[in-house]
């Protein structure tokens, strides 16, 4: 073999390699996204764009021609006064969630960014709910609230702070009690890991510094420790209510709405509606309500959080 | 009148058993500025910080103003820190970051005023006020925290490397801006930091710092010239302090007063001479960095020798030479105990 050749033959082998999948970039970029594409145009995508449409039609279960009917659905559910029951509730729900979430993931999580022994223990026990499945929670808790052997009301009425039994399910303000409560125990851990993380975040010479220049708790608190958390305070509410907004499993296991839809909120009664009453066009209705108002809410949040980043 | 700062047996161990402060004994003169000087991890931080109250000591006593202030939170020490990073509060303008300690104080507003107004235009920094930290520079934000440290009127600075994150060139002007700053306030000092340049150009007095324990403490011309021991032969000075093993001692000897026999003055003092054999020379601003090794010694003995540049005898590479000593400086050191031991005689 001339020397040539061998050149030749040196160069094709280095050509060859050159057109391995694994170097082809772009190509690869395509099929990597590829699952993720299809799973969001087939389960998010394409379900929204048609709930949006069933709910300008009269598509039921039972007939499932689609004619359109315009804003027919829409002004139905707006006259109807178990959707303002249940908007309201929603609201409440909501609203008090938060506010319990953030107020006890925020002494939770100060609590487990300090050093102490134990502290696996007790971060692996914030964390437990978070990992229990919703519907198993919800039976424990169904048997906690037991209108009869509620082992709550035992433990009251042993401290005589009780007669009766409390009904927790049956009376309209305990209920309503008892669903945000159990969702409170549901959502505090997300929410107090995401600000841990953000308070983990804070370099801790900034802490120091302000003991230095005299700050005692509260001005610690209030001046630097929930300036500095807010944007990640905003993103763990964002989550929050948008989950609790969207939630209906906790009313569905425990009240399924009553009682007299005093726990219905807007999730649960589209449920109601459009699958178990077979009104497909007024759940996406019901269900796409407070669609524009989420979306809103979270791009005011995210932008807020963009303009308050301080690091 | 009491020492500003005094620290009598102090310790600090973490964890039981890693001893980041280990007895240490230390008193500040006042208004002077006194350095903590250490390489990292010997303790010097934690010292620090067990003045400032962030930490509790395991064993020892703190006093501020001749009081113990044991158990005292910072607030109530009287002090004023500068940390590493500089600590500023990122959500807060340059004001707000000044005013916080008169404002935990309970300071009246118009006093506050007064009082930043002083501080920002000592520190050349009342066109920032409004900024936010993200937007300065390293060496306003130096500044800021300064005057965030001076507001208070402290009777004790504490600065912990706040030269460390600016960049080379800066640090020089930085350093000699602190030093007059401190002349200016006449408040006394304590100053920690890894780089003995530093610390010998600002320090009133050096605290040499090795594994938690105070290894030599005086005026920088006496740390420089009269080490206690080989840490501090070694750690100060660069190129440090030539150490030769010489059976049950070190003899050690500062490059600069090893020359060429020529360059000596032999006169009024006993001068010891010795042939070297030089295998380097490096030119560096100025001086001549000579690296030699000495045959008539061991052969892995390396000496270096500082020329300076008023000095014109010429020195080649890879040939023998003769240089010379004053026997005056020639320092010894036990060879067990690395300590600073009496001279004796010596013959090369």
């Amino acid at each position: 073999m001339s020397v040539d050749s061998a050149e030749l033959d040196q160069g094709r082998q280095v050509g060859r390699s050159r057109r391995k999948l694994a170097d082809r970039d772009d190509l690869l970029a395509r099929l990597f996204l590829l699952p993720t594409a299809v799973y969001i145009i087939g389960l998010v995508a394409f379900p929204f764009f048609l709930a949006i449409l069933f709910s300008f039609s009269d598509v039921t279960t039972g007939n499932p021609s689609l004619d359109l009917v315009g804003l027919r659905q829409w002004r139905t559910i707006l006259s109807s006064s178990i959707f303002w029951t249940s908007l309201w509730n929603t609201m409440i729900f909501t609203g008090i969630s938060m506010v319990l979430i953030v107020l006890i993931s925020h002494v939770l999580a100060s609590v487990l960014v300090k050093d102490f022994k134990g502290k696996w223990f007790v971060r692996f026990c914030v964390l437990l709910p978070w990992t229990t499945p919703v519907a198993l929670a919800a039976v424990s808790w169904l048997w906690l609230l037991n209108s009869i052997f509620s082992p709550i009301d035992w433990v009251l009425r042993w401290f005589g702070l009780i007669q009766e039994n409390s009904y927790y399910l049956g009376r309209p303000v305990l209920a309503m009690g008892s669903i945000i409560a159990i969702h409170v125990w549901r959502i505090v851990p997300l929410a107090t890991v995401i600000i841990m993380a953000g308070m983990m975040a804070i370099p801790s010479e900034i802490n120091d510094a302000a003991e230095v220049d005299g700050a005692g708790f509260w001005r610690k608190l209030r001046e630097i420790n929930i300036p500095l958390t807010l944007p990640i305070t905003a993103v763990a509410v964002l989550f929050g209510a948008i989950l609790t907004f969207a939630d209906m499993t906790v009313v569905f296991i425990l009240t399924r709405g009553g009682p007299t839809q005093s726990t219905q909120v807007l999730a649960s009664w589209a449920f109601f509606k459009g699958i178990e009453g077979g009104d497909l066009a007024q759940g996406a209705a019901v269900a796409l309500f407070l669609f524009p108002l989420l979306l809103a809410a979270a791009i005011a949040i995210l932008r807020m959080v963009r303009r308050r980043e301080v690091m | 009148m009491a020492h500003v700062v005094e620290v009598r047996g102090l310790k600090k161990y973490f964890d039981g058993d890693v001893k980041a402060v280990d007895g240490v004994d230390l008193a500040t003169e006042p208004g002077e500025y006194l350095v903590l000087l250490g390489p990292s991890g010997c303790g010097k931080t934690t010292l620090l910080r067990v003045i400032a109250g962030l930490e509790e000591p395991t064993d020892g006593e703190i006093l501020i103003g001749g009081n113990v202030v044991n158990g005292l939170p910072p607030r109530a020490r009287g002090i004023a820190m500068v940390f590493q990073s500089y600590a500023l509060y990122p959500h807060k303008s340059v004001l707000d970051n000044i005013t916080f300690p008169l404002k935990a104080a309970g300071m009246e507003p118009e006093a506050r005023e007064k009082k930043v107004a002083w501080a920002t235009e000592l520190l050349g920094i009342d066109r920032l006020l409004d900024r936010k930290p993200r937007y300065l520079s390293g060496g306003e934000r130096q500044r800021v925290a300064l005057a965030r440290a001076i507001v208070r009127d402290p009777s004790v600075f504490l600065l912990d490397e706040p030269l460390s994150n600016l960049d080379a060139k800066l640090r020089t002007s930085a350093r000699d801006e602190l030093k007059q700053f401190q002349e200016r306030l006449g408040t006394t000092t304590i100053y920690v930091t890894h780089d003995q340049v530093e610390a010998m150009g600002l320090g009133d007095r050096i605290a040499v710092i090795l594994d938690g324990k105070v290894r030599q403490i005086g005026r920088p011309r006496e740390v420089y010239s009269d080490p206690a021991d080989t840490f501090v032969a070694t750690f100060i000075g660069s190129p440090p302090m030539n150490l030769i093993e010489r059976g049950d001692h070190i003899l050690g000897f500062r490059p600069e007063n090893f020359l060429p026999v020529d360059a000596i003055n032999t006169r009024g003092d006993n001068v010891l001479e010795v042939d070297v054999h030089v295998y380097r020379i490096e030119y560096l601003s100025g001086d001549r960095h000579v690296y030699a090794t000495v045959p008539s010694l061991a052969a892995d003995t390396h000496i270096i020798a500082r020329i300076p540049a008023t000095v014109d005898v010429g020195v080649s590479e890879n040939e023998e030479q003769r240089f010379a000593i004053h026997e005056k400086d020639l320092r010894f050191f036990d060879s067990k105990s690395g300590e600073r031991v009496d001279a004796r005689p010596v013959r090369l």
